[in-house]
């Protein structure tokens, strides 16, 4: 652990003996939503409801849930594009913001983030060479260092730099756009990337070269990964440990292998059975949940979850389960009363 | 609904819903021409779903509507031959286009904007459908619309019908477009990747609604996701910057693929017990279809291609009765 402030130790299944490299406490963002004929704010969308995790050094998290569940707002949380409501994050033992912290723009240099869309996060008058360059030349570095930085960044990631520094982003392909994209995260040499569904506008035979790359990327330059994705199979296979949200709150956090193989939470159990087979001849025949995820704007009362959870009982309407480790794995947590000794769901284990 | 009642009589000569051959589409325009459907030649069977499946490009969409004739008359050439039924789709008179629409072949999109309007209630939009259709009463139309709303699971359909679009959930909007293709019963629905910007959740509930609904019914069923085909197809046909590489029944299709095409799909499609292996991808990018080369689209990404590769298109090969590659290296049965 590096000096700084530290918060308190709360239950949020810190890798065992990791360096913990990011710490996020009870984050929170509420969305006005304005309405009436003067316009005024008559709700909030509860985007990010006081979440807390932390990330190592060196780990992949995934992030998984819903569309809606709050995984953007998260990532731009912890980028600061967006003011949090309250909650903190240390970076590397530093809280990012505060004036005994790290500054935002110094945290930015170290953290970066690639965007779903590969197309609208390029400057489409810039040839990807000069794209690529163009942070590190904002940050400092002289033009022809910044640019013999950008064409071995882009030949790290599998473009061959002659061919393609000169190329405009429509002059390339969805899959070659993203790899530009990574490029130019990497060119500040930060220590962590964001991926915000990095690889899901790809065609499968493209986001598997991607997903390639990244995890040699990984290795290379020393990475620590946030991995936001909804497609499952994609977190599952590259994440170390996974984090379950619905209606902007955790449900479910731990090892990856514990998530996929023993998920605990109503909600993760749906989600993970929603995934198709890949065999026909075992097809799903019941669907796990039904209805869309409800509206975050006035979400259910007690665990979020009540109104979809086919085990809910009348506990789970009026608490607010807790997020607590479960057995003996204190790495593997989860947030339902199903699964909480005393809390007065029928089913809950014993108190031991 | 009555299954009686429910479908059109429809069948082409030798009892398919569907048949077509030899459909080609070409975009022309003054600065370059877009060769997006190159000789594609399949047939449906009543009560069958065949499952397109090809990565973005490969000419899914421009297939589906040459069949349904919504491509841009102006820019699209289509030639080969379509026929729904008994209807010759490309040569029909453009004023006969309306009654085969809707009654004889319908469509369904991913976005269902495409299909509702914004400006009226989901309820008004499916009635009107039907009264224009089938000369029935008003009263008759609502009532059937609230047949559908229930036969496609929309939980309180009398409250939601009165819903304008945009006051739908996602997969509530999805049902609504399914319930205005079917409210005239076609005998066959064309479905765009009707779940691909649906959650995992939502796309699972509304693919196991179509195979309910499907049984009276042919279905074209187009999707970029391996996963989703396998949930849904009975017959597979894997599609290739303009033609159909492979066909076949799904779990064949599935478990042994014959085109290397088919092949670097799947093993390049992540699914759970990959984990710590690395990703056998395809390489490279697919073709620019503003050129049609006399080869196989494949050869410049295929792990296997031969100097024959590049010489000519390859012809089908019957692998199995039932299974076609168009590939050299597939021996015929
Ligand atoms: N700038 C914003 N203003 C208002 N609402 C927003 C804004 N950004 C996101 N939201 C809402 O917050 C919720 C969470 O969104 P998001 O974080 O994008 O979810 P996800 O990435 O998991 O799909 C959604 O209901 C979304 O509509
Ligand atoms: N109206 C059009 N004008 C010109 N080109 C088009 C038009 N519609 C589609 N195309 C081209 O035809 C090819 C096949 O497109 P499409 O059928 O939409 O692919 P898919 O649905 O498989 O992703 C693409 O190269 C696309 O750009
Ligand atoms: S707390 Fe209750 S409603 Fe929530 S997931 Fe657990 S059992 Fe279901
Ligand atoms: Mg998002
Ligand atoms: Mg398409």
């Amino acid at each position: 652990m590096t000096d700084g402030p530290t918060p308190d130790a709360v239950a949020t299944a810190a890798p065992q003996g990791a360096e913990r490299f990011l710490e996020v406490r009870g984050l929170k963002k509420y969305f006005p939503v304005k309405g009436g004929v003067l316009n005024r704010t008559i709700a909030h969308v509860q985007a990010v409801d006081d979440i807390s995790f932390d990330v190592a050094k060196g780990e992949t998290l995934g992030i998984v849930g819903e569309s809606g569940c709050g995984k953007s707002t998260t990532a731009r949380l912890l980028m600061r594009l967006i003011e949090p409501d309250s909650g903190t994050v240390h970076f590397d033992g530093r809280v990012i913001g505060a004036s005994n912290g790290i500054p935002v723009r110094e945290m930015r240099r170290q953290m970066q983030m690639v965007f779903q869309d590969s197309y609208s996060s390029l400057n489409a008058r810039l040839p990807v060479e000069a794209t690529v360059a163009f942070g590190p030349i904002v940050h400092g570095v002289s033009r022809p260092e910044a640019r013999e930085r950008a064409r071995r960044l882009l030949y790290d990631v599998g473009l061959d730099a002659s061919r393609f520094m000169k190329r405009y982003p429509h002059e390339l392909s969805g899959g070659q756009r993203q790899r530009v994209n990574v490029a130019r995260a990497l060119a500040l040499q930060p220590r962590v990337l964001i991926l915000d569904e990095a690889v899901s506008a790809l065609d499968k035979s493209v986001e598997a070269q991607v997903l390639n790359l990244l995890l040699d990327l990984k290795k290379e330059y020393d990475l620590t990964y946030v991995f936001i994705s909804h497609d499952l199979n994609v977190v599952q296979y590259v994440s170390d440990r996974v984090l379950v949200m619905y209606l902007g709150q955790v449900v479910e956090i731990g090892p990856v292998d514990e998530i996929y193989a023993n998920p605990r939470h109503p909600y993760t159990r749906a989600l993970l059975s929603s995934r198709p087979s890949m065999d026909p001849e075992r097809r799903i025949t019941e669907p796990p949940l039904s209805g869309d995820p409800p509206n975050p704007i006035n979400p259910p009362s007690g665990c979020r979850f009540h109104t979809r959870c086919a085990f809910a009982n009348e506990v789970c309407a009026r608490v607010t389960p807790v997020l607590s480790t479960f057995g003996d794995d204190a790495r593997h947590e989860v947030a339902c009363h199903m699964m909480s000794p005393g809390s007065g769901h029928p089913d809950a284990p014993a108190r031991a | 609904m009555e299954a009686a009642e429910s479908t059109q009589t429809l069948a082409t000569g030798d009892g398919d819903l569907v048949r077509v051959s030899d459909l080609r589409v070409r975009f022309v325009t003054k600065e370059t021409t877009v060769y997006a459907v190159n000789g594609v030649d399949f047939s449906l069977a009543p009560g069958e779903v065949l499952g397109i499946l090809g990565e973005s490009g490969s000419g899914k969409t421009v297939t589906l509507r040459a069949l349904i004739r919504l491509l841009p008359e102006d820019r699209a050439q289509v030639s080969g031959r379509v026929l729904v039924g008994d209807n010759d789709m490309l040569r029909l008179p453009k004023g006969d286009l309306q009654s085969v629409r809707g009654r004889t072949i319908a469509m369904i999109f991913q976005e269902p904007m495409t299909a509702l309007d914004p400006v009226y209630t989901v309820g008004y939009q499916i009635a009107e459908t039907i009264v224009r259709h089938e000369s029935c009463s008003w009263r008759e139309a609502e009532a059937r619309a609230l047949d559908l709303f229930e036969q496609v699971q929309v939980p309180s359909p009398k409250q939601r019908l009165k819903s304008y679009p945009h006051e739908l959930s996602g997969g509530l909007r999805q049902r609504a477009m399914i319930a205005l293709a079917l409210s005239c019963r076609p005998g066959v629905l064309l479905a765009d990747e009707p779940t691909t910007a649906l959650d995992a959740t939502v796309q699972i509930q509304i693919l196991l609604l179509l195979r309910e609904l499907q049984k009276e019914m042919g279905v074209i069923f187009v999707t970029h996701d391996m996963g989703v085909a396998g949930e849904i197809a009975d017959r597979l046909a894997i599609m290739y910057a303009g033609r159909l590489v492979e066909t076949g029944p799904v779990t064949q299709v599935m478990r042994e693929p014959l085109h290397p095409y088919t092949k670097g799909l799947l093993s390049s499609t992540v699914h759970g017990s990959m984990r710590g292996q690395r990703l056998q991808t395809i390489e490279g990018s697919p073709p620019n279809l503003e050129e049609l080369p006399d080869a196989c689209s494949f050869a410049p990404r295929c792990p296997h291609v031969r100097e024959a590769c590049r010489e000519a298109v390859p012809e089908p090969v019957q692998a199995a009765p039932e299974r076609m590659a168009r590939c050299i290296l597939v021996n015929p049965a």
